[in-house]
């Protein structure tokens, strides 16, 4: 730069110059440089999220070698093989196989003659055949290195001469289907979905209405004094403290404060001896207070875009400010409100900090009800994630699949809904 | 409302009777009213429970015989079998986990913030955000999945196994970064977009290049705007959980080498809350001190960054 002032300055003397500046196309280069770092920037963020979702169907797509503890042909009867086995037949090998203790539990659990077949065939697969994840590879290992997965295998039938390799997708339509399970093989997310839904019924029954009142008190009759500034700041402020605390809260006062309600004992729907606060209800509870102030603050947006004309309207016609509220602002803010709400709902659904404090518990095999022990789609994950073994991440990444197809759905409808009923004035 | 008339009650005496134009009480109204109040007042409830609640465990946890405050925040060693609270270690991780997110969200999420709002055609934009808008709308739990199963193995090739451990703050922080880039770069590109259209004009009528423009005019009239969406961004990171409980590791660990594992704050509270924690241990007294810190420092953040967007917000007519 230096060099070319002299240049300039030997050109034109000393005079001032006229000219546009010299070092013009040097500042134009600068700005194509940092205009490719400022879109850099920007690709950067689509590849992680690329890498973040193709990760995902890395891991839940891929080669599996497993093999049974008990071999499956020794249980072959008049040349049937168990697969091909009657109801009836997969009853009477389980009386055989199992202590009858264990027999009658299952049969307890739900009698036998209202099994179906394949969950009675489920049943001698976890229970008989035992399957054990031997080794798993990922999508990108199976379409890439079969070779060296064959190489592997060859190693590995030394010590496991039952071993079977198979292409599986580790989200299936029986993986949906299928409860919580000790055995990687056998593991689904049926009790997990739904925890998650019952968890958000009630979070969406406590929030919404609190939310939405609040939303309207602020924005149609709160005047401007000290106390409503509070708890305009106030909710602000709580829309940013982590989720975490929230947890904490709800621990101490759902969990335990609160333990005869929560718990179901006060109105007779659990045995008082068992029973503890760390429950679905407990948890809906704190996920509501998690998204209050996220639905008040976008309930408030969504009343404030209501143009005053209607209100003015409203009042001309002698209705009463409630009938305003009620027949004029309401419905042109709710789609509005919908979608916001909608919007915090799914956020609460991947919420899974507050929960882990409030006490999910993972090993649940029956369908929760709002007083039982629960486990969400979000707490499954992260046990299972959290296990050192490759087939628990492959479930994990499974499950993610299912959490973001149910998120993306949530906010699809978020979508439609806005652009259904948005109107312009 | 005041100047309604009178209902039908009154139709037969008009107009011997003068038209009433007092306020008629009426008992629905102020009852809703009143409700809706309540649901309004709830939200300072919540407050005082997180206060009363955090403050009344923490305190029964300073009582306890080995505790002291001052230990508490000056000790080196979280080690509650042997009676030793330092949270230290704990807050060293969270500082290693944030610092390494806001090195990744920091100028990343001002770049795509000033892409957005100086360079991007509308076309772009409208492609953009929605991208963005995805990436802060994924669950936490799994980015943690993202950061132990993608961004690890990647580290581990790069600098070597023995260097980096399995769990390590700086994948988790990594990841974080992304997560918090989107925060950054929304609230910085509103603020802006704030900035009125006359301030370029009159940049580029003195003959500055659009990077001129962007840099030395839009970018420091929209400071106080971006130093909130950074204050923010900070406030996040460090309530963040999922992914530092996921990929940063279990077990307190002083270290300021972000390729070690290490316990942030919030990844404690959900390792020791996991179990059955059975109530009045000093375990789950010791949850609650740590949240009451946790609070306090995110809370001071957002109100800091609040401060700021009010009080140096540049005013244009």
């Amino acid at each position: 730069m230096s060099l070319e002032k002299e240049l300039f300055k030997k050109k034109n003397g000393n005079a001032a110059p006229l000219t546009p500046e010299p070092n013009l196309p040097d500042r134009h280069r600068r700005g194509q440089v940092w205009l490719l770092i400022f879109q850099a920037a920007t690709v950067i963020g689509i590849i992680v999220l690329t890498a973040l979702l193709l990760n995902i169907i890395d891991s839940a797509f891929g080669y599996v070698a497993y093999e049974s503890k008990k071999d499956p042909a020794q249980f072959i009867v008049d040349g049937v093989p168990i697969e091909e086995q009657t109801q009836e037949q997969l009853v009477a090998l389980l009386q055989a196989q199992l202590s009858s203790g264990a027999f009658n539990k299952l049969n307890n659990e739900k009698p036998f003659e209202e099994r179906s077949r394949a969950e009675v065939y489920a049943l001698v697969v976890e229970r008989i055949l035992k399957y054990d994840v031997i080794a798993s590879w990922s999508l990108t290992d199976s379409l890439f290195r079969r070779a060296a997965i064959d190489a592997e295998v060859q190693e590995l039938l030394v010590e496991h001469p039952r071993l079977e390799l198979k292409f599986v997708s580790w989200l299936t339509a029986d993986f949906i289907s299928r409860p919580q399970s000790s055995e990687a093989v056998t593991a689904g997310v049926r009790t997990a979905i739904f925890g998650s839904l019952l968890t958000i019924i009630i979070t969406i029954l406590v929030a919404f209405p609190v939310g939405v009142g609040a939303a309207i008190y602020l924005e149609e009759y709160a005047t401007d004094n000290w106390l409503n500034r509070v708890i305009q700041t106030n909710i602000n402020n709580l829309a940013g403290v982590p989720s975490i605390i929230y947890g904490i809260l709800g621990l101490a006062i759902f969990v335990r404060a609160m333990e005869k309600l929560t718990s179901g004992v006060l109105i007779g729907a659990a045995d008082p001896t068992t029973a503890t606060g760390r429950t679905v209800l407990s948890a809906g509870l704190t996920l509501g207070l998690l998204v209050l102030p996220v639905i008040i603050i976008n309930s408030q947006e969504a009343i404030r875009a209501v143009p005053q004309s209607l209100r003015k309207a409203g009042y001309g016609l002698g209705a009463t400010k409630w009938q305003t509220i009620w027949s004029h602002v309401l419905p042109n803010a709710l789609p509005g409100i919908l979608t916001g709400t909608i919007l915090s709902v799914s956020r609460a659904i991947g919420e899974t900090a507050p929960l882990v404090v409030v006490g999910a518990s993972t090993a649940i095999s029956f369908d929760p009800t709002f007083f039982s022990r629960f486990t969400t789609l979000p707490i499954q994950i992260y046990q299972w994630t959290s296990r050192p073994q490759d087939e628990w991440r492959h479930l994990a990444a499974a499950a993610i699949i299912v959490l973001l197809v149910m998120l993306l759905s949530l906010n699809a409808s978020a979508i439609l809904l806005r652009n259904r009923f948005a109107r312009k004035y | 409302m005041a100047d309604q008339p009178n209902g039908m009650g009154n139709h037969s005496s008009y107009p011997t009777k003068a038209l009433s134009l007092k306020k008629r009480p009426r008992l629905a109204e102020s009852l809703i009213q009143f409700l809706l109040f309540f649901a309004g007042f709830f939200s300072i409830f919540i407050t005082l429970g997180i206060v009363y609640e955090l403050g009344k465990e923490a305190w029964l946890f300073f009582r306890l015989p080995e505790v002291n405050l001052w230990d508490f925040l000056t000790g080196t060693q979280w080690q509650p079998h042997i009676g030793q609270f330092g949270v230290l270690p704990l807050a060293t991780a969270t500082l290693m986990t944030t610092a390494v997110a806001m090195l990744i969200a920091i100028p990343l999420g001002l770049a795509v913030a000033l892409y957005l709002s100086e360079y991007a055609t509308i076309k772009v934009r409208n492609t953009l955000k929605p991208i963005l808008e995805i990436l802060a709308g994924i669950p936490t739990i799994v980015y943690g999945f993202f950061a132990l199963t993608f961004v690890t193995p990647i580290l581990r090739s790069i600098f070597g196994r023995d260097v980096v451990e399995i769990y390590n703050t700086a994948s988790a922080g990594l990841v974080m970064g992304v997560l918090i880039l989107p925060l950054i770069a929304s609230v910085s590109e509103d603020a802006l977009n704030a900035v009125p259209r006359s301030l370029r004009e009159a940049a580029y009528g003195l003959g500055a290049t659009k990077l001129e423009v962007a840099v030395k005019v839009v970018f420091p009239a929209a400071l106080s705007g971006i130093s909130a969406a950074i204050i923010l961004g900070i406030s996040r990171a460090i309530g963040e959980t999922m992914i530092v409980a996921v990929a940063a590791g279990a077990g307190p660990n002083f270290t300021f080498n972000p390729f070690k594992g290490a316990e942030t704050m919030t990844g404690h509270i959900v390792r020791i809350s996991g179990g059955d924690l059975s109530y009045d241990s000093i375990d789950y007294n010791s949850i609650f001190a740590i949240g009451l810190l946790l609070f306090f420092i995110t809370l001071s953040l957002n109100i800091i960054s609040q401060r700021i967007v009010r009080r140096f917000r540049e005013v244009y007519e």
